[in-house]
């Protein structure tokens, strides 16, 4: 996916004028935290698993090295083959190398983050191959030509009504409610099942002991994907392996249940390997691709590498209500949310970044649901200090308050100056360089000066001292 | 008690009725007051922006300000959470640091002092309405101060306290934020204060000054019959 995480500011103006997206996003944040609430409600220990899921994770990142390696003899054992790819550039051309080997002419896909990242539907189509989304969100969004705006329901900025639509000018038939609907998309893309050379899919988690790749989904597309087609092509961030089906387990708990508020998703895949002699089905080829795309250089940072703890449950996109007032186009690139405005930064180091980690009220709902344990606010604080640090910005105005502030004369000098001679704001939020005061103070009351309570206080204090019931 | 107040920069120049509504309302709970001049920031919105090294100046000249105190309170949760920071700045100075980590144990938010503090509930004040109670990021969730707040509306004599459909839910106030990017700021300010317009209160309330500005300001802008006071003003029941 393109990057245009330097339009940021005008987008997520856009997006939170846009009365019909504020609606989709209100009622989609609302469905999405009951239903989590739900799930954690019923959940006893919840606290419990999720420690034990933090640890599970923290483990990878402790062990990252060594449990690839023995990921990759785990998957040859099996009779797959696994491939490591540096950067997106390099994923994509194995990947492309293995369709032009076995003349693929047409793909499936599940859902998956990680080949939005790697822009692999564009590498293949440009070679003519056709690239079939089987995830209803997912085909959604590629009728639409537009990219997900939410790491588990990529179509979540689009109503039904839009669907309709959008369904009869691309298919030529539609439906009215959501199993009509849903009916068009089935019809549609069966067919496409059954004729695709190769199945390509993400990974939710690989396991390091058993060389077996682990899928949630709920619509039982990847089960087909990885079913139907001769090949099936994984692609995994290298953080994504665990070290073992106990650690998976331990994930496992709590990524449905973050996500949808589900006990366990409708469909979880255990594939080990491609299909053997006495098999009735599976591919007959398995690549795992093993992308690094920057994660190493965050595995070596010590102040962020919480970051990768993260399993794209999306709950932190669902409690945060920048994200609920601009929705994901806005963050500019593949991963929205607090996690978006973490990762992004950090997987992207070359691009204009800093206005995702400047937009967050630090609220901290992100971090209480996360149940991995990011501290987000804590990542964005840091990534905030960086720029700081590197950009020079903000760093004279910093010093001109500590300084001003240092002084208690000089403070409520310009306390005085700006009370008795613009009380209510007026002359300062037409002053050049102040026309973000005049858009805050377009929707909302500028305070006013008042006579300062450090020259209130001594007539208070002895007025409380005579008797405060008088006061 | 002796107690510290702790003015933060907002009440001194626009909010500074509510700081004299948290002293009144420590003064009848019994405590002894003491107010040290010349307090300025405690260095909140450096820290936010990315500026330890700036916020770290006005953290070391706040404790020298308190270095009397033994017990502080503020009217705001997120300067009470900025002090509570304040000994990760001094890693090279243990003493400092130890001086940082015991102040921070006994610097209070206005509502955790008085209910867990002085394990005082009724205040004595009175308050005709309906109230909702917001649930400011930096006391609900950065504090855990959730119940305090409302123990202490729950004995106001004559109040209704109604509950907001999402009373932890941020107002896009967010410091800086709000001054960086004002139409987001905005967007989710209308949503808290559509929150508060469908329980239909005569009042809403907070604990937070910050936030308390912020949703005061979208409801004059828009002309609501609501009001927007802080707890302090309750609880000291000097409203107008």
């Amino acid at each position: 996916m393109q990057c245009n995480t330097q339009g940021f500011d005008a987008a997520a103006t856009r997006a939170c004028q846009d009365g019909h997206l504020r609606e989709v996003l209100r009622k989609a944040s609302t469905v999405f935290q009951a239903k989590r609430k739900a799930g954690f409600d019923t959940f006893p220990e919840a606290e419990a698993h999720c420690r034990r899921a933090r640890e599970a994770r923290a483990r990878t990142l402790f062990r990252l090295p060594e449990l690839l390696i023995e990921l990759e003899s785990k998957v040859t054992a099996l009779g797959g083959r696994v491939h490591w790819a540096t950067d997106a550039a390099e994923a994509r051309a194995i990947i492309v190398g293995i369709a032009d080997q076995a003349n693929v002419r047409s793909v499936v896909k599940g859902k998956s983050m990680i080949t939005e990242e790697i822009e692999l539907n564009d590498a293949l189509m440009t070679r003519g191959v056709e690239v079939w989304e089987a995830d209803l969100g997912e085909f959604i969004i590629q009728l639409a030509n537009e990219p997900p705006s939410h790491i588990i329901a990529p179509a979540i900025h689009k109503s039904r009504a839009d669907v309709a639509q959008l369904f009869a000018e691309k298919l030529g038939e539609t439906g009215v409610d959501i199993p009509e609907l849903t009916l068009v998309a089935r019809r549609f893309l069966r067919e496409r099942f059954l004729a695709a050379d190769m199945g390509v899919t993400g990974a939710n988690m690989a396991v390091a002991a058993t060389g077996s790749l682990l899928l949630l989904e709920n619509e039982g597309n990847i089960r087909m994907a990885t079913t139907c087609p001769k090949i099936h092509v994984a692609v995994m961030s290298l953080e994504k392996v665990v070290a073992d089906l106990d650690d998976a387990t331990a994930v496992l708990q709590v990524l449905p249940r973050s996500a949808t508020g589900q006990k366990l998703s409708a469909y979880v895949s255990l594939l080990s390997g491609p299909r053997r002699a006495a098999e009735g089905d599976g591919a007959n080829e398995f690549h795992l691709i093993i992308l690094d795309n920057g994660r190493s250089r965050i595995l070596a940072d010590p102040l962020l590498r919480e970051a990768l703890l993260c399993v794209r449950c999306g709950a932190c996109l669902n409690v945060c209500p920048v994200y609920r007032a601009i929705g994901g186009h806005s963050y500019g690139w593949v991963y929205p949310g607090p996690i978006g405005a973490i990762l992004t930064p950090l997987l992207l180091p070359d691009e204009r970044t800093d206005a995702l980690f400047r937009a967050c009220t630090t609220c901290g709902a992100c971090a209480a649901v996360c149940p991995v344990g990011v501290d987000h606010p804590k990542l964005l604080l840091e990534l905030r200090r960086r720029h700081a640090v590197t950009s020079g910005s903000g760093r004279a105005s910093a010093a001109a308050l500590a300084f001003a502030a240092s002084r208690p004369g000089l403070f409520r000098a310009a306390a005085w100056v700006a009370r008795t001679f613009d009380p209510d704001l007026k002359r300062l939020r037409r002053c050049p360089g102040m026309g973000r005061l005049a858009r805050y103070a377009a929707t909302r009351a500028l305070p006013r000066l008042k006579t300062p309570f450090s020259r209130r206080w001594p007539v208070l204090a002895a007025a409380l001292k005579k008797g405060c019931q008088n006061v | 008690m002796r107690v510290h107040l702790f003015i933060p920069c907002l009440v001194e120049d626009f909010f500074p009725e509510i700081g004299e509504a948290t002293a009144t309302v420590l003064a009848r709970a019994g405590c002894a007051l003491t107010y040290p001049e010349g307090q300025t920031c405690c260095g909140q919105p450096l820290y936010k922006l990315g500026q330890p090294d700036a916020a770290k100046k006005l953290a070391r000249r706040w404790l020298e300000l308190f270095a009397d105190a033994t017990t502080v309170v503020a009217p705001s949760g997120s300067c009470v959470a900025m002090v509570r920071r304040y000994a990760r700045f001094f890693d090279a100075e243990p003493a400092l640091q130890r001086r940082a980590r015991a102040l921070a144990a006994n610097t209070y938010e206005l509502s955790e002092f008085l209910v867990n503090k002085l394990q005082i509930t009724d205040c004595g004040a009175a308050m005709p309405g309906r109230v909702a109670y917001h649930d400011s990021c930096q006391i609900g969730r950065a504090l855990g101060i959730v119940h305090e707040p409302r123990a202490l509306l729950s004995q106001v004599r004559g109040l209704e306290l109604v509950e907001l459909p999402r009373p932890a839910a941020c107002c896009g106030f967010g410091g800086a934020f709000s001054l960086e990017f004002p139409e987001i700021a905005a967007a989710i300010l209308e949503d808290k204060i559509a929150d508060i317009e469908a329980v239909a209160p005569d009042l809403v309330t907070c604990a937070e000054v910050s936030c308390l500005m912020h949703i005061r300001a979208g409801l004059e802008k828009k002309g609501s019959r609501i009001r927007a006071l802080h707890l302090a003003q309750i609880l000291a029941g000097t409203a107008e």
